[in-house]
């Protein structure tokens, strides 16, 4: 880099940013972005994040920045960054430092942590001197070269940015402590002067890693700064070496210069411990014995902070009526990008949106299903089937309806290992395969032949009920024109003489709870045909359940069609799917447990027929 | 808060429970001292600690302040050194704590003494030893002279100058080459300094006082310690201060106010500070920003109004809205607790230009707050001037503005166009002109 020593900054330079604060970077590209460089930021340091980049925005456009575990690595593929920000927390910016210190392609660290150790701090700061490096901070916000390079947050927002003319480079070197106060500096200079050429927040700490003097000995070599201010505190003794400097003619420009504290005089009494240095230091560390030796020293201070403007518009306007501050052409500033979310607040943007949910919602303080936030579905015992109504069908259900939810989950939970679903997850669980992929192939299977009955049931009793048929009409059609046996009718062993105790306890139910059971006993008329002709030929347990969730939405308000569309949703069918998969996660389990081999069927229970036709 | 006094019970606890890593084998120290609070149960000690009736004892106050020899608050004899009994100290601590003192100008009560073993010895045994932080090296204090005699005798206490980042073997040649000449065994001496320093050293200490400091062989006895820590070294080393305290000076209890803020504060990411100068002042500030809170406060005082200053303090770090409202609230509390002689108060609501500092965010927090309190406000009478700039200041600017028009409270609102300390000499000004 070819820039003069006495410039940290210029508009090439290009930073690693130490921790991925979004906010800080985002306004940092967006300050490169308004005064026309490119990007500032080459690279993020973020140990604890996987991906390796992130997208932020340089105007309009998105543009990607690398991730790093390491400012050494990062180091490495940018050894054109001669800038680290630290953004280390105050637990591990003092290791973050000394890393940085030992590469040799940064030239200067911002630490903005507050509450390092003065002993690190003493240390970081020694290390960097005796590096040659330039160390801003701990507990600071950094500083600005307008029209070059923005550490973070310094100077607020972009507006603010403009309206204190820092997004161009005036004549006045600024040095402060606070960075709040350095903000607002920068205001009464671009008021009462032409702006900052640049600026240090040297931080609120008693050990900053440089201080006043440093900088202003390098706006002192800097032509562009034709004079400076700085803006010291109660405490310590930084001060007076720049009163000595301004004697002994190591800066000769002029500074004007004023130390807050004032009123600390007033209220003394602080714990005073005994002997060593600081028994002499007492009086020369307040702000008035600190003003009074810089006023002698030949700067131009203040009698208050509230004269600070009009001092500095004096010195400003006599330089500049003597012609060695010339006139500033203010720049073209491109019209900032307005946030998204910021425009929208302020009702000035909208957009359509791609998704809509009628269900749930979960921007709140706390989630809702339907409305009803989850601690009062828990608080006020709301069941699985309550839940289920709420978010499946947006309703709180009846406590019957509820109560025949619950069963019918119960029922349909476990078929025993042999149904082809159970099979399917065990022979997936046994290829050593995991919970998801086991479940998913058992779950798969559900269709048209596997608890696919419920639907069917749901659909064929349903339609025949509404045309009228009468039930030897109905089966007579089921045979005849559809040609299939009636979903819902028939099982293996169970008969009239030997009836399904499940379907005995949901008719049951349902005769005793349900304000009507319309589809059940038109059902149960065919069923009556049907056994008529062969005993096994019962309603069975999916098509108990068709028929009465058909009842059921019916008693909850839902026309005919409303409940063809849940049918053809699939949402009968849903409560078998969820229903079955407790039963599916249980075989997962049991295999697991059972840390069974890879299943191979056995040849002996395949029919080998292979007849193939390969000739030309 | 950086560097903060502790106890001398607490400095030498630290001592004694790291003893082990630090002297261990070349050094004795036999911690016998006991903290007395007003919640002691000054019957129960002997149980717990016999050796109080064993042995003649020294007590005295352990807050912070010093000079407590010329002060006549170093209990040891009662006719002759040493014939100081448990149940002398028991009268006499009662009696210390019941009356009103005066320490350099400052009213209060005697709350925290430390009881330890009278310990006999001559003059030639007692040395001076201080270490303190530096800029870029730590300084070693050393004298053949301790006690009372080290202020007569300053100009034989040996000054060292540590380099920060010295390796240890530095560090033990430094302070051997360095021992000051009237001292005899100086090799032990060296060896305990040297022990010492690395123990301020890696435990954050900023300042580190034995004196006296008597040594007898290989056995030591630090009759007085002195010491404040780093505090922000909590994280790296609070296991080896243990439960150490931080206690306010002399004189300088918090009020409940000031440690409800507190409590605030250390529970927040942001920072709140509250100290309550004069209660019956007639100027009350609402200052963000830790540099901007001194400079209103120092406008205050410039322009001659410092005995109406009623509290100093600040928040910032992008508070919440509750965090401010709570903060906001206390001050409104404390300001509405009296009519001023003179007229109306003032409520100074001021801030530099906040870099990242949501302004309109905080001053829904200042208007929940006002909302609150409205009745009392008007009641008392005060006018507010506010200054802000920031991130939405336009926006909180607006806000605060046509709430407290709603309320009925006066108010003058400027932003960054405004020199940041204006609004303190137009509120004086209108203060004065209505008083006239």
């Amino acid at each position: 880099m070819s820039k003069p020593d006495y410039l940290l900054f210029d508009r090439d330079t290009k930073a690693i940013f130490w921790n991925l604060n979004r906010n800080a970077i985002q306004r940092m590209l967006d300050y490169d972005y308004v005064i026309g460089r490119d990007p500032s930021i080459v690279a993020v340091v973020a140990p604890t994040q996987n991906r390796k980049f992130d997208k932020f925005f340089y105007g309009t456009e998105e543009i990607m920045i690398p991730l790093y575990k390491s400012t050494t690595e990062a180091a490495k593929d940018f050894p054109e960054a001669d800038v680290l920000l630290n953004f280390a927390s105050f637990r591990t910016a003092y290791d973050v430092t000394m890393e940085a210190l030992e590469i040799p392609t940064i030239r200067t660290i911002a630490i903005t942590a507050e509450g390092i150790p003065e002993r690190f701090a003493r240390i970081m700061r020694i290390k960097g001197k005796e590096l040659g490096k330039w160390i801003i901070g701990p507990a600071t916000v950094g500083g600005i070269a307008p029209g070059a390079f923005r550490i973070a947050n310094t100077g607020g927002t972009i507006e603010n940015i403009i309206n204190s003319k820092l997004h161009r480079p005036g004549s006045v070197g600024l040095v402060t402590r606070s960075g709040g106060l350095f903000n607002e500096l920068s205001n009464v200079i671009a008021r009462n002067a032409n702006g900052i050429a640049e600026g240090i927040a040297i931080g609120g700490d008693r050990y900053p890693g440089t201080d006043f003097l440093d900088h202003m000995l390098r706006f002192e070599k800097n032509p562009q700064i034709k004079m400076m201010v700085m803006l010291g505190e109660v405490g310590g003794e930084l001060e007076y070496k720049v009163a000595e400097a301004i004697k002994d003619g190591r800066i000769t420009k002029p500074v004007i210069a004023w130390c807050i504290g004032t009123i600390s005089k007033h209220f003394g009494g602080e714990v005073q411990f005994g002997h060593a240095g600081a028994k002499a230091g007492v009086e020369r560390e307040t702000a008035d014995a600190k003003n009074a030796a810089l006023a002698e020293a030949g700067a131009y201070v203040p009698k208050s902070f509230n004269d600070l403007p009009e001092l500095i518009n004096g010195v400003y306007e006599e330089l500049h009526s003597k012609g060695e501050i010339p006139d500033i052409q203010e720049p073209e500033v491109p019209p900032i990008p307005e946030d998204y979310d910021k425009a929208k607040k302020a009702g000035k943007i909208r957009k359509p949106t791609n998704f809509i949910c009628t269900i749930s919602d979960d921007r709140g303080e706390e989630a809702t299903y339907c409305g009803v936030p989850i601690s009062t579905v828990v608080e006020e015992g709301y069941s699985i089937a309550d839940v289920i109504g709420l978010l499946w069908f947006k309703k709180k259900f009846p406590k019957w309806a509820s109560d025949f939810i619950d069963m019918v989950i119960k029922i349909v939970a476990d078929h025993g290992p042999a149904v082809s679903g159970a099979h399917n997850t065990k022979v997936t669980a046994r290829a050593g395969k995991d919970l998801m992929s086991s479940i998913v192939t058992g779950i798969l299977t559900i269709g048209p032949r596997f608890g696919g009955a419920i639907d069917g049931a749901a659909n064929y009793f349903k339609m025949a009920k509404e045309k009228g048929m009468d039930p030897i009409e109905f089966v007579d059609y089921m045979k005849k024109v559809e040609k299939i046996p009636i979903p819902g009718i028939g099982h293996r062993i169970k008969s009239t003489k030997n009836p399904d105790k499940r379907v005995e306890l949901l008719k049951d139910f349902a005769k005793k709870n349900f304000p009507k059971t319309e589809l059940l006993d038109y059902a149960l008329e065919v069923e009556k045909v049907t056994t008529s002709k062969k005993e096994n030929l019962i309603l069975n347990v999916d098509g108990t359940i068709g028929v009465l969730l058909v009842d059921m939405f019916r008693e909850l308000g839902y026309s005919d069609a409303e409940i063809d569309e849940l049918i053809n949703a699939g949402a009968f069918n849903a409560f078998f799917v969820l229903g079955r998969t407790i039963g599916f996660i249980g075989h997962y389990l049991d295999e697991k447990r059972l840390d069974m081999p890879l299943y191979r069927h056995p040849w002996d229970d395949i029919l080998y027929n292979v007849q193939c036709d390969t000739q030309d | 808060m950086a560097q903060r006094g502790i106890r001398e019970y607490d400095g030498k606890r630290i001592l004694a429970n790291n003893w082990e890593e630090y002297f261990d084998g070349a050094f004795e120290y036999d911690f016998k001292s006991i903290l007395i609070t007003p919640q002691t149960d000054l019957d129960k000690i002997p149980q717990q600690y016999p050796w109080v009736k064993e042995t003649p004892l020294v007590a005295k106050p352990d807050m912070l302040f010093g000079k407590r020899g010329k002060l006549g608050l170093i209990y040891f004899k009662k006719e002759k050194p040493g014939d100081v009994t448990w149940e002398d100290v028991k009268q006499w601590i009662k009696q210390k704590m019941a009356e009103e003192i005066e320490i350099n100008g400052v009213k209060g009560r005697l709350t925290h003494f430390l009881v330890e073993p009278f310990v006999p010895h001559k003059p030639e045994e007692e040395y001076y030893v201080a270490i303190t932080a530096g800029e870029d090296e730590d300084i070693i204090y050393m004298s053949a002279f301790g006690g009372i005699e080290v202020e007569e005798n300053w100009d034989k206490v040996v000054e060292v100058k540590i380099p920060i980042t010295a390796s240890d073997e530095e560090i033990k040649t430094i302070i051997k080459q360095n021992v000051p000449k009237e001292i005899k065994d100086k090799d032990t001496f060296a060896d305990f300094v040297y022990r010492l320093y690395k123990l301020f050293k890696d435990l954050h200490f900023s300042y580190l006082e034995v004196n006296p400091l008597v040594m007898v062989g290989n056995k030591v006895y630090p009759l007085d310690f002195v010491g404040r820590l780093d505090d922000t070294a909590q994280f790296v080393v609070g296991r080896n201060w243990g439960d150490v305290e931080f206690p306010a000076g002399f004189g300088r209890d918090l009020t409940p106010e000031e440690k409800y803020i507190k409590d605030m504060d250390e529970k927040s990411g942001a920072s709140l500070k509250l100290t309550v100068l004069n209660p019956e002042g007639r100027i009350w500030t609402l200052v963000a920003g830790g540099g901007a809170s001194v400079v209103y406060a120092d406008t205050v005082a410039d322009l001659g109004y410092v005995k109406e200053l009623a509290n100093y303090g600040e928040y910032s770090g992008n508070p919440s809205r509750a965090e401010t409202r709570e903060y906001v609230k206390t001050v409104f509390d404390l300001m509405t607790r009296n009519k001023h002689p003179q007229g109306h108060k003032i409520l100074i609501i001021g801030g530099a230009i906040a870099n990242f500092t949501d302004v309109a965010k905080t001053f829904d927090g200042i208007i929940d707050a006002m909302k609150e309190y409205a009745d009392k406000l008007r009641e008392v009478g005060i006018k507010i001037y506010v200054r802000r700039g920031g991130p939405n200041y336009e926006i909180g600017l607006k806000r605060i503005k046509e709430a407290a028009q709603q309320l009925g409270i006066p108010i003058e609102v400027y932003g960054p166009e405004t020199h940041m300390t204006e609004i303190v000499r137009k509120a004086l000004q209108e203060a004065e002109g209505k008083v006239a």
